[in-house]
């Protein structure tokens, strides 16, 4: 027994370094940590493109995790945070772009191109009702005999 | 044959439409700088400690940023480039994270092709002048104006047929 506790605590020994690598933010107000994650999970990491600021552990990431964290403690606005990252590096940090003349393809694209499908779609089914079959007789005989079950005989 | 026409004319445009996504090159984000004033910094130099440098200083001349670092394997990549733009333009090496010690044995072991270099110790600079890769190029025009951005080692075909020609066309600008 004596043996088994002292591997636990040296077990314990290996965790410290694990705690120390999480970054602590410490905020006033829950409503400031709330826009903290809400920013940084909206802002993307430059460095690994498909990941936001959140939960991306590149070093320029974390930076502008930091830089995000004390304009948020002072007092800065959302906008203003966001100002300063699409200043420095463009719409491309933002995960939903904004709405301007260089983006419209890409917001209404998607609904155009609905609307395309559905008109095709329309004309297609429009075209199989208007058309008109034409059997002539011996076609139609056949076709008496098998549902007749003459046919097999 | 006329009903196959339409879907292989759309199959072939999606292919070349995918070929298309696939080769652009994702990390090319254009700088939302080119067209804008040089942001701001106030940095000493390294290689002659009394002095400092700003932006302001240099206007009335086209001079180029380059970003770079000991740590960053690419840097040591486009030295002969870099060296062969200094010939042509002031070059102020932005040294981003660095130590000075290993920053000059860098320096010694590759070469100096910078006019002046200026430590970015805690990474400010950089992040105002939106700098998420090493090495970066920012070419500033006389009036200070960002008028050109490479990420990446400059290959020398960008050298030749892009960078040296805005050179000469920024030399020949008006003040």
């Amino acid at each position: 027994m004596m043996r088994f506790l002292i591997l636990f605590s040296l077990l314990l020994t290996f965790v410290v370094p694990v705690h120390a690598g999480i970054e602590v933010h410490k905020f006033t107000t829950p409503e400031q940590e709330a826009r903290f994650k809400k920013l940084t999970e909206e802002l993307r990491c430059l460095v690994c493109q498909n990941q936001n600021l959140a939960d991306s552990t590149a070093p320029l990431a974390k930076q502008l995790r930091e830089d995000a964290y004390e304009m948020i403690r002072n007092g800065k606005s959302d906008k203003e945070v966001i100002d300063f990252m699409v200043q420095r590096y463009g719409d491309f940090v933002l995960y939903s772009p904004p709405l301007k003349p260089t983006t419209y393809v890409l917001w209404i694209g998607p609904f155009v191109l609905l609307l395309l499908a559905v008109i095709i779609l329309q004309l297609i089914i429009r075209r199989s009702r208007n058309k008109t079959v034409t059997i002539d007789n011996n076609e139609f005989e056949k076709a008496r005999k098998l549902l007749a079950g003459e046919d097999e005989k | 044959m006329n009903r196959y026409v339409i879907p292989i004319a759309i199959f072939a445009v999606l292919v070349v439409l995918l070929g298309v996504g696939l080769t652009i090159n994702p990390r090319n984000v254009p700088s939302p700088f080119i067209g804008k004033p040089a942001p701001h910094f106030d940095l000493i130099s390294m290689d002659f400690p009394d002095q400092r440098m700003t932006p302001q200083k240099l206007l009335g001349r086209p001079w180029v940023l380059n970003v770079f670092a000991s740590w960053c394997p690419t840097c040591g990549d486009e030295v002969p480039q870099v060296s062969e733009l200094s010939r042509h333009v002031l070059i102020i090496g932005l040294n981003k994270e660095d130590e000075e010690a290993k920053a000059k044995a860098w320096l010694q072991q590759h070469g100096n092709p910078y006019a002046m270099i200026l430590p970015d110790k805690d990474g400010k600079v950089s992040i105002d002048w939106g700098v998420y890769a090493v090495p970066e190029t920012f070419i500033i025009d006389k009036k200070g104006i960002v008028r050109y951005k490479y990420l990446g080692a400059i290959p020398d075909q960008e050298l030749r047929n892009k960078i040296l020609p805005l050179i000469q066309e920024l030399m020949a600008e008006p003040a």
